[in-house]
């Protein structure tokens, strides 16, 4: 188990790390806000960016194994749920209702 | 929409207190790292005790995407050193999704940095209560982790409708994302971000010589 001292200099690592990534680039990208490049960019990242963090979390998924099943199952409630009420709570909550329910029982492993 | 973190907040927390660590670090972790995706990852390396090195690393990897922020939040809005530096420190994933969707065009700084706190207590809030409520779950209940998955689905779901029409840009970031997937599994994040740009910039170019032409 880590102890104290470690996880306090852990979290103030990340923290940092993190920090810097989301500070820095306003100083260095500043000058570039008003080409019409980096605006066609920033039009289509926000749609973009979040279809590969959704694959990110999809990336150790075992397609070829009976398990996979729970995580695809949930993908499509969540998709059919939030296409049908748009209600990014309802959404969230059922998919991983139904996470939770297949990966504990059915497929518990 | 803020409220959408609530579920992923209450699933961290369980799982912070499921791998052995004390209820309290939920609230530090999610209060002053404050990056969704990554902490969940962070509670795999510090209960392994993964070297200082290594977290560092993978928080530089995981994070990496926001460098591509800068490029359309709109920080210009928010006025004053202070008010900018917790905007820059507290820029999620859906903060980032919520300030440049079309409905926020017209909102002033005050009301992205409201979203911004509000957002900020909501994980923090939830965490800490899912890590109170997680000594009371059995360890035979997993899955939870897939709140994030189904945050990133809603956002994407969302992002997509606002650009209507748009249906090439979701189709090459799947691209990128599948390609970086098969040939770099390590670096997946970073790799698929280098991808989505490239193309898009590709496209940019090609469809402005076209249009130029004629």
């Amino acid at each position: 188990m880590p102890d104290t001292r470690y996880l306090v200099v852990a979290v103030a690592v990340s923290a940092a790390v993190t920090w810097a990534l989301r500070a820095l680039p306003f100083a260095a990208l500043a000058p570039l806000r008003a080409s019409a490049t980096v605006q066609y960019l920033s039009r289509r990242m926000p749609a973009g960016v979040m279809v590969i963090l959704l694959v990110y979390c999809l990336r150790d998924l075992p397609v070829t194994e009976p398990r996979a099943l729970a995580p695809l199952t949930a993908l499509a409630v969540t998709v059919g749920l939030h296409l049908w009420r748009r209600n990014a709570l309802l959404s969230i909550l059922g998919g991983t209702a139904v996470h939770v329910a297949l990966a504990s029982t059915v497929f518990a492993h | 929409m803020g409220l959408g973190l609530v579920p992923l907040g209450l699933a961290f927390g369980v799982l912070v207190t499921h791998s052995g660590l004390a209820w309290w670090w939920a609230t530090l972790f999610t209060t002053l790292i404050y990056a969704g995706s990554f902490e969940f990852l962070l509670i795999g390396l510090v209960t392994a005790v993964a070297p200082l090195a290594t977290v560092a690393l993978t928080a530089f990897l995981v994070n990496i995407r926001h460098v591509f922020y800068a490029l359309s939040f709109p920080l210009h809005r928010v006025k004053g050193r202070p008010a900018k530096a917790y905007s820059t420190f507290a820029l999620t994933d859906e903060a980032y999704a919520l300030t440049t969707g079309e409905r926020a065009r017209s909102w002033p700084g005050r009301r992205i940095l409201w979203l911004q706190s509000f957002m900020h207590l909501y994980w923090a809030g939830s965490a800490t209560a899912g890590a109170l409520l997680g000594s009371l779950i059995p360890d035979s209940v997993t899955g939870l982790d897939f709140a994030l998955t189904a945050l990133f689905t809603v956002l994407a779901l969302d992002a997509i409708r606002d650009r209507r029409g748009d249906l090439p840009t979701p189709a090459l970031a799947l691209l990128s994302a599948l390609a970086a997937r098969l040939a770099f599994p390590d670096q997946l994040l970073p790799a698929a971000f280098v991808l989505f740009t490239a193309g898009l910039l590709a496209r940019h170019f090609a469809t402005g010589r076209r249009s130029a032409r004629a």
